[in-house]
């Protein structure tokens, strides 16, 4: 009983911090209309800037608050430069443009908090004064978790005041409402929103440097925040303050029993309850219909290639079949997982060009296919051709299960949604490690005797992708593809001509997880080996950019961004460790140059609906 | 081509010259010439889709693209902010509404408060609540909760709480009970006696004639005509050929 209750008082102690951090990401959301990637980063440099100010000053009682204190600020004056910098060029875009941008900065600061304060996890010091623990019935429970218990309401409380009692407040939940509007009543929205972003930020640096006395500072905060922030503000409702503290209590409490009973998949566990909830109230708890995000953008119309882009495409293939006769081992490599990823970035291509559906978790399908068919060379011994053929029925059977889901949400909320089951992937893959290999992944996938010269294994790559490419794109200019695109520019106007739209997307959703599962297969054995890294946000994003560079409006364009992003990928990281750095900011200044979509037409679409 | 305008005010407080608007491809706007005199309620007349509410929104800043000259008080406003135009002394009630749905009446005047201007009456929210007296009952009640024509007034409310020079005012009568659509005709004239300006947009002729000096009648972005207001009136040939439907 008294075990249980300690168990109940440390899921309040997470559910506080998890609440502090969610509640600057609801915030933001709720006056930018902007899900804020980069949140969760900031709440990682709050904790680093908190562990340097704790490990100098955090010695007295004053000296640590005050240390916590300026972490905050800190992280907060990092998100308002963000705004002024960023996202105020991108309230107006499509938000796979503005998931991306932040993303980037996400990219940016991971190597850059890497560079300053090194790999290693670092342990900080406890907080003075509350070093000891009270006695519960008899368990001991942290003190310093206590305050932290207290401190969730508190903010709460503050944030209430804050919002209802003072100018500033009303002129935010104004502007929130209507922006034009409140601006043509003489407030000046950019400044606004720029105190929005410094308070939204500074709430996620409170909530890192909180747990420097709690847990080791790490590399991996920013993700794991974002992701468990994410969840929250879903789950509560979009925009709601309220919502977010109640669905940080529930997720709290289903952590802290969860791992009681399922010690292997508490992850799993609180992406499930967000699915579930979705699917129950699609609003989450307290968010109501109109603070939902708008409808995905519409992409770009898909241009047909005509004859001569056929006989272009076989020229190419039959250019590309010569490689390995004129250049070197190397180089086959390198084109072999160009080739890959050149299906793996048409799969999604699917979706978002011809669906208007922008999935934030691709990778979940390629590393399902690759999985699929590691698992089966490592536990049932299959040859390399019977796991091939598996790598896209598994992934495709993956995408069926989590598009029936995915599918009934829209914009952000499919985005999210897609990210979440490509979490659970991941986390399934991370966590169950005597099955999958966890950390350590899976080692030793090589392809059969047949196929393991590099020129061979390039020839079979080409030609499974080749076929797969020419099935999407025939899929594409076919009735099912006309019908995606029609429930893409007006959903109503489809149903209204007799298109199931849901049903369509479900069918898409399945190609393209099948079609990224066999990429994922080819990869497996390209590389010998699985990681639970291959379903890792950053894949999803990896394929993301690829369409960015090559444009969505064409089928032929995912292909050129996947050839010239590995191109870059690859010649990049031997030059430099700074890879994500670079990359980040290539997206930031991608987003940036290209604020509406890189072709016009994706914003006249969207000013038009 | 515009006739000689009579009566037209040598140093208006508003004068905007050769107004274009686009939205997307479409050329909305395509050169509006109007002014406003100091203390002096002009109309602005027109049918559904003349483009009166753009060129409302267009003074204030809110049209995405617009080339032209608009002065306020002698200061180049065509490139200004909505924000900043708000700050000089503009003040745009839109014909949706637009209050602020989630916040109380009182918050609602909050966002509309402004620091006092020099040569504009001064509102606060007591004189307001005399102005309007069946806002007073509901200071505290949200903007979902009432009716159409609370909400018209509180929209007008809230414009004042900021104190300005000129009003823009789209549509006042539309969609409103005769009764309160005397109402809406009466604050007018309270405002104009108060020394505020006012640009008004109006379908309905009849409220225009009972509060306007001046009409200026727009078509398919143009302004066709413009005058006295009883001229207007009193000129069958003109309101058959730009107004009758
Ligand atoms: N956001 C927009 N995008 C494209 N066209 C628009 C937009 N808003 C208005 N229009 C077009 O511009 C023209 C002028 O519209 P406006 O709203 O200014 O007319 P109005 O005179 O105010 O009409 P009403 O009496 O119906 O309010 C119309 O043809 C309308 O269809
Ligand atoms: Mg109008």
């Amino acid at each position: 009983m008294s075990f249980l209750l300690v168990q109940a008082l440390s899921g309040l102690a997470t559910a506080a911090t998890l609440f502090l951090v969610s509640s600057g990401l609801t915030i933001v959301f709720g006056v930018t209309r902007i899900v804020n990637f980069a949140h969760g980063s900031l709440c990682m440099i709050g904790a680093y800037l908190g562990w340097s100010l704790i490990e100098r000053f955090g010695g007295s009682v004053g000296g640590f608050w005050g240390s916590v204190a300026l972490a905050s600020l800190g992280a907060g004056a990092l998100g308002a430069a963000m705004e002024v910098g960023l996202l105020r060029r991108l309230y107006r875009s499509p938000e796979l443009f503005q998931l991306l941008g932040t993303f980037g900065v996400v990219l940016v600061a991971q190597d850059a908090v890497a560079w300053v304060w090194g790999p290693e996890d670092l342990m900080g010091r406890r907080a003075p004064g509350l070093k000891g623990s009270v006695d519960i019935l008899g368990q001991p429970f942290p003190l310093y978790d206590l305050v932290l218990i207290g401190l969730g309401p508190l903010v709460l409380g503050l944030l209430w005041l804050l919002f209802t009692r003072t100018r500033w407040g009303v002129l935010v939940r104004a502007a929130t409402q209507d922006r034009d509007m409140a601006s043509a009543l003489g407030v000046d929205p950019a400044r606004l929103f720029t105190g929005v972003l410094f308070l939204g930020s500074a709430l996620a640096g409170l909530g890192g440097a909180l747990q420097v006395p709690r847990e080791a500072v790490n590399l991996h905060m920013d993700m794991a925040m974002i992701v468990e922030a994410f969840v929250v503000v879903v789950v509560g409702g979009m925009g709601s303050l309220t919502g977010a503290f109640l669905a940080a209590l529930l997720i709290g409490q289903l952590q802290a029993f969860g791992i009681l009973v399922f010690p292997q998949i508490t992850l799993v566990l609180v992406f499930l309850f967000m699915a579930v909830v979705l699917v129950l109230r699609p609003h989450g708890l307290m968010g109501r219909a109109e603070d939902a995000p708008p409808a995905a953008a519409a992409a770009a119309p898909v241009l047909r290639l005509g004859n001569r882009g056929g006989w272009i495409a076989l020229a190419l293939l039959a250019l590309l079949a010569t490689a390995p006769l004129l250049v070197g081992d190397y180089a086959v490599i390198v084109l072999t997982e160009m080739v890959i990823l050149a299906l793996f970035a048409a799969s999604l291509h699917v979706l978002i060009g011809l669906g208007g559906l922008v999935s934030f978790g691709h990778a979940a399908y390629f590393g399902l296919g690759a999985y699929g068919a590691a698992l089966l060379v490592r536990h049932l011994g299959a040859p390399m051709p019977l796991a091939l053929a598996a790598a896209p029925l598994v992934a495709g059977l993956g995408a069926l299960i989590a598009g029936w889901f995915c599918v009934r949400r829209s914009g952000l909320y499919f985005a999210m949604l897609t990210l979440a089951f490509a979490q659970i992937t991941w986390s399934v893959a991370f966590q169950w490690s005597g099955f999958t290999g966890g950390d350590n992944g899976l080692l030793g996938i090589w392809p059969s005797a047949w196929a393991s010269g590099k020129a061979v294994y390039y020839w079979l790559t080409l030609a499974l992708c080749a076929g797969a490419l020419a099935l999407l794109r025939r899929a594409a200019f076919a009735p099912f593809g006309y019908a995606l695109r029609a429930g893409r520019d007006s959903a109503l106007r489809a149903e209204s001509v007799g298109i199931d739209v849901r049903r369509h997307q479900w069918c898409a959703f399945a190609l393209a997880g099948s079609a990224a599962g066999l990429a994922g297969g080819l990869y497996a054995f390209a590389k010998g080996s699985v990681f639970p890294t291959l379903m890792a946000v950053s894949v999803s994003v990896d394929a993301l950019v690829m369409i960015l560079l090559g444009g969505v409006q064409t089928v032929s364009g995912p292909l050129a961004g996947a050839a010239l992003f590995h191109l870059l990928e690859s010649q990049v990281m031997r030059a430099t460790d700074l890879w994500r750095l670079l990359l980040g900011l290539t997206i930031v200044a991608l987003v940036l140059l290209f604020p509406r979509g890189i072709v016009g037409v994706l914003s006249n679409r969207r000013e038009r609906s | 081509m515009t006739p000689p305008a009579p009566h037209t005010p040598s140093d208006p407080l508003l004068r905007v010259e050769g107004l274009q608007v686009w939205y997307g491809h479409a050329h909305i706007l395509t050169g509006v010439d109007l002014t406003v005199g100091r203390g002096e309620v002009v109309a602005l007349i027109g049918r559904n889709g003349a483009g009166k509410t753009t060129t409302l929104k267009a003074i204030m800043g809110l049209a995405e693209s617009r080339r032209g000259n608009v002065t306020f008080d002698g200061r180049p406003i065509g490139t200004l902010p909505p924000h900043a135009i708000a700050r000089l002394g503009l003040g745009y009630v839109p014909e949706d509404r637009r209050i602020f749905a989630d916040l109380t009446v009182d918050e609602n005047l909050e966002v509309g408060r402004q620091p006092p201007r020099p040569g504009a009456p001064h509102w606060t929210p007591d004189r307001l609540f005399a102005l309007f007296p069946n806002l007073a009952a509901m200071r505290g009640r949200r903007g979902t909760r009432m009716s159409g024509g609370e909400q018209q007034m509180l929209t007008l409310a809230r414009t004042l709480m900021g104190n300005p020079t000129l009003l823009l005012l789209d549509e006042p009568s539309e969609g409103l009970a005769p009764i309160i659509v005397r109402q809406m005709a009466d604050a007018v004239r309270r405002l104009k006696a108060e020394g505020l300006s006012v640009l008004v947009s109006e379908q309905n002729t009849s409220f225009a004639a009972a509060v306007a000096d001046r009409a200026s009648v727009l078509e398919k972005g143009q302004v066709r005509w413009s005058g006295r207001m009883a001229d207007l009136m009193a000129d069958e040939a003109v309101r058959r050929t730009y107004l009758a439907v």
